[in-house]
C-alpha cells in the first residue's frame, strides 16, 4: 500500500528552499556573528535530510548525484589546505587576514579567508551527516 | 616563524589520508603513499629533535594567537622523541600492512584511517593545550574505532563494542576533568595551568581533578584499568593489534606523565603514591594474564599491559633515573610491541591457529621467524645487548634510590613472566616434533618478514646505540623534572 504523501512533499519542497537560504545566511553571517561553517553546515545537512524523508533516498540520490563520502574527505581537504597556505607566506598555521572591497552590486563588503576554511568545515558537516543517515537507511 | 614545521607531523597524515580517500580503489598506491608520508615525518621528527637540543623547545601558536589565549603545539625531546618512533614503527606496520592486508581492508579506507590514528597519536604528543588533547585523542579513538571494525567478523564487533563504550564513558570524564580544571584555574593551556596551579597551591580540590585525570588516562593506557585491553587487541588483524599495541597505550602513558610531571607535581605522596598502586597491581595483573592463556594473541596483549604497568612505576618513583629510564622503556616498548604482535600474526597466518596446544616445531620450516622470535623475546625480558636493558636497569636504579623496594620487587618479578610467557610460545611452537611436512608447509612470504627483521634491527639497534640517543632522554627527562623549563618557553613569549 503507498502511503498518500502529498502533502509532506509539497511542504517539504517549499520548506528546503528557506532551510537552503537560511544555511547559507548562517553560514556566510559567521565570522563575526553567530553562526559559521559547522552550524551553517548542520543546517544545510538537515535539508539534505528533510529529502531523503519526504521522498525516497532512490530518487534523492539520482536526483543529487554526489559521493557524500568524498564531499566530507574533500571539506577536510579545503579546511586543511586553506590553513596551510599561511605557512607559505611566513605566518603561523590557521592564521587569517580579511581586507574590504568595492563590489559591483553590493558596495564595500568584507572579504575573509575564514570563509574558505569555514566552507571545508561546512562541506564536511554536511557530508558526514547526510552519510550517517544515508548508512543508518540503508541498513535492513 | 619558522616554528610551523612542528606541525606537520600532525598535518602531513592528514592531508595525505585526506587526498587517499580519493584513491580509493588503488590498494598499492596508497600503500606507498602512506609509508612515503611516515618516512618524510620521521625526518622531520629528527630534524625537529636536533633544533630542540640546540635551540630550546619549540612551540607555534596557530593562527598567531599567543598563549594562553590561542592553542599551540609545543615540541620538546619528549614528545618528539615519542613522534619520531612513531613515525619510524608506523612505516614499518604500513611495509607489513601493504604485503599483508587482502584486497578487501586495502581498498576500505584501510590507509586513511591508519594516517588519521597517527595524526591524533602525534597531535596528542605535540599539543600544548589540554582541550586540544582532548580533541586529538578523539581522532586518534575514532580511527581506532573503524580500525577495529574494518573486516566485521563477530568477534572484532563483540569487541569493538565494548571498546567504543568503555572509551566514550573515559571521554566524557575526560571532559567532566577538563570542565572542573576549568571551572578552578580557568585555563587549560598546559603551562599556564601549572602555573596557576602552583600560585594556587594544589589543595584537595585540584588534587581531586587530578585524580579524574588519572582515571582517565589509566582507561586509555591500560593502566589497572586494562580490562577492556586484552579482548579488543587481540581481535583484529595483525597490522591493526600492532598499531594499537604500540602506539594506542602510550599515548595515556604520554598525557600520565605530561600532567603528572608539569601540572600536578606538587602531592607526590596522594598521587605518585596512587600511581605507584596502580602500576603494582597492573604488573601482578599483566603477569597472571600473561602466563594464564593458550591464545597467543593474548599472551601478547598482556605483556601489553606488563609493559605499561612497567613504565609508570618510573613515574611514580619520578626520580631522574628512574624517569630516563621510563623514556628509554617507552621507545622500546613502542619498537618491540610492534614487531611482537606482527610476529604473533605472522605465526598465526602460517598456523591458521592462535592456540599454543596446536602448533608444534614451527623453528625447522621457518628458522628466520624463529629466531626473530626468540631475539624478541630476549629483548622484551631485558637481556643486555637489546634495547629492553638500558630501561629496566634505570627504572631499578631509580626504584632502589627512592627506596620502593616493593615496586622494585613487583618489576623485576614481571620480567620473570614476561620472559615465561614468551618462552612458553618458544617452546611450544617453534620446538618440538614438527607436524606439517616441508611439502605441505605454508610457504612464509619473504616480503612478510622483512618489516619485521627491520624491527628486529631497531631493537638490536637501540639496545648498542644508546648512547646515540642518551644526549635526546637526558634532556628529554630533564624538562619533565623542570616545568619551568616548559613553563618559560611557552610562556616566555618573546622569540615567536
Amino acid at each position: 500500500m503507498k502511503i498518500n504523501d502529498v502533502i509532506l512533499k509539497t511542504v517539504s519542497k517549499a520548506a528546503v528552499l528557506i532551510i537552503f537560504t537560511f544555511g547559507i545566511y548562517l553560514f556566510l553571517s559567521g565570522h563575526n556573528e553567530p553562526g559559521g561553517g559547522f552550524i551553517g553546515g548542520l543546517v544545510l545537512a538537515s535539508a539534505f535530510v528533510l529529502l531523503f524523508l519526504s521522498h525516497d533516498s532512490e530518487t534523492i540520490s539520482d536526483a543529487i548525484p554526489l559521493d557524500f563520502k568524498k564531499i566530507s574527505a574533500l571539506g577536510v581537504l579545503i579546511a586543511f589546505a586553506s590553513s596551510t597556505v599561511p605557512m607559505f607566506f611566513g605566518q603561523p598555521f590557521m592564521s587569517q587576514s580579511f581586507g574590504y572591497f568595492d563590489l559591483p552590486i553590493f558596495g564595500k563588503t568584507e572579504l575573509a579567508t575564514v570563509t574558505v576554511f569555514e566552507a571545508g568545515v561546512a562541506l564536511t558537516v554536511i557530508g558526514v551527516v547526510v552519510n550517517i543517515i544515508f548508512s543508518i537507511s540503508e541498513d535492513e | 616563524m619558522m616554528n610551523n614545521i612542528v606541525l606537520l607531523p600532525m598535518l602531513l597524515p592528514i592531508l595525505v589520508g585526506v587526498v587517499l580517500i580519493f584513491l580509493r580503489a588503488y590498494g598499492r598506491v596508497q600503500a606507498w603513499f602512506s609509508i612515503g608520508v611516515m618516512a618524510v615525518s620521521a625526518g622531520i621528527a629528527f630534524y625537529l629533535l636536533e633544533q630542540v637540543q640546540t635551540n630550546g623547545i619549540l612551540r607555534l601558536d596557530f593562527g598567531g594567537w599567543e598563549p594562553p589565549f590561542g592553542i599551540l603545539f609545543v615540541a620538546d625531546s619528549f614528545s618528539l622523541l615519542l613522534v619520531l618512533t612513531t613515525a619510524i614503527v608506523a612505516t614499518i606496520i604500513l611495509l607489513y600492512a601493504m604485503f599483508s592486508a587482502g584486497k578487501f581492508l586495502q581498498t576500505t579506507y584501510f590507509y586513511p584511517t591508519i594516517l588519521f590514528l597517527i595524526a591524533g597519536v602525534n597531535g596528542s604528543f605535540l599539543t600544548g593545550d589540554l582541550f586540544n588533547l582532548f580533541v586529538c585523542f578523539e581522532v586518534m579513538l575514532l580511527s581506532s574505532y573503524v580500525l577495529l571494525t574494518l573486516g566485521g567478523n563477530k568477534r572484532q564487533l563483540r569487541e569493538a563494542i565494548k571498546y567504543v563504550v568503555i572509551n566514550i564513558v573515559s571521554s566524557w570524564f575526560f571532559l567532566v576533568a577538563l570542565a572542573y580544571l576549568y571551572g578552578a584555574v580557568g585555563t587549560l593551556n598546559m603551562a599556564h595551568v601549572s602555573v596557576r596551579v602552583a600560585e594556587a597551591g594544589q589543595g584537595p580540590l585540584l588534587t581531586t581533578v587530578s585524580i579524574i585525570f588519572l582515571i582517565v588516562f589509566s582507561l586509555k593506557a591500560g593502566l589497572l584499568l586494562y580490562f577492556w585491553l586484552p579482548g579488543s587487541y587481540s581481535a583484529p588483524p595483525a597490522v591493526t593489534s600492532a598499531l594499537f599495541g604500540a602506539l594506542l597505550t602510550k599515548v595515556g602513558i604520554y598525557a600520565l606523565f605530561r600532567v603528572f610531571s608539569l601540572i600536578f607535581y606538587h602531592q607526590p605522596e596522594i598521587t605518585h603514591t596512587i600511581i605507584g598502586a596502580m602500576a603494582a597491581l597492573t604488573l601482578v595483573g599483566g603477569s597472571l594474564g600473561a602466563i594464564a592463556f593458550n591464545d597467543i594473541r593474548k599472551i601478547a596483549a598482556y605483556n601489553v599491559v606488563i609493559a605499561v604497568g612497567f613504565i609508570l612505576v618510573g613515574l611514580a618513583v619520578s626520580t631522574p633515573n628512574a624517569v630516563e629510564g621510563a623514556i628509554y622503556y617507552l621507545i622500546h616498548d613502542m619498537v618491540i610491541k610492534a614487531l611482537l604482535f606482527l610476529l604473533v600474526g605472522t605465526i598465526i597466518s602460517l598456523t591458521g591457529t592462535a592456540m599454543l596446544d596446536k602448533m608444534s616445531g614451527l623453528m625447522k620450516n621457518y628458522p628466520l621467524l624463529g629466531w626473530s622470535f626468540f631475539i624478541t623475546m630476549l629483548s622484551l625480558a631485558g637481556v643486555p645487548p637489546l634495547s629492553g636493558f638500558i630501561g629496566k636497569v634505570l627504572v631499578s636504579e631509580g626504584a632502589v634510590e627512592s627506596g620502593s623496594y616493593g615496586l622494585l620487587t613487583l618489576a623485576l618479578l614481571s620480567s620473570l613472566f614476561v620472559l615465561y610467557s614468551l618462552l612458553r610460545i618458544f617452546k611450544n611452537s617453534f620446538w618440538g616434533e614438527t607436524i606439517v611436512s616441508k611439502e605441505d608447509q605454508v610457504p612464509l612470504k619473504k616480503t612478510l618478514l622483512i618489516p619485521c627483521l627491520l624491527l628486529v634491527l631497531l631493537t638490536v639497534g637501540l639496545g648498542l646505540g644508546t648512547e646515540l640517543i642518551s644526549g635526546y632522554v637526558t634532556d628529554a627527562a630533564e624538562t619533565l623534572l623542570n616545568p619551568d623549563i616548559y613553563i618559560d618557553a611557552v610562556m616566555g613569549g618573546g622569540e615567536s
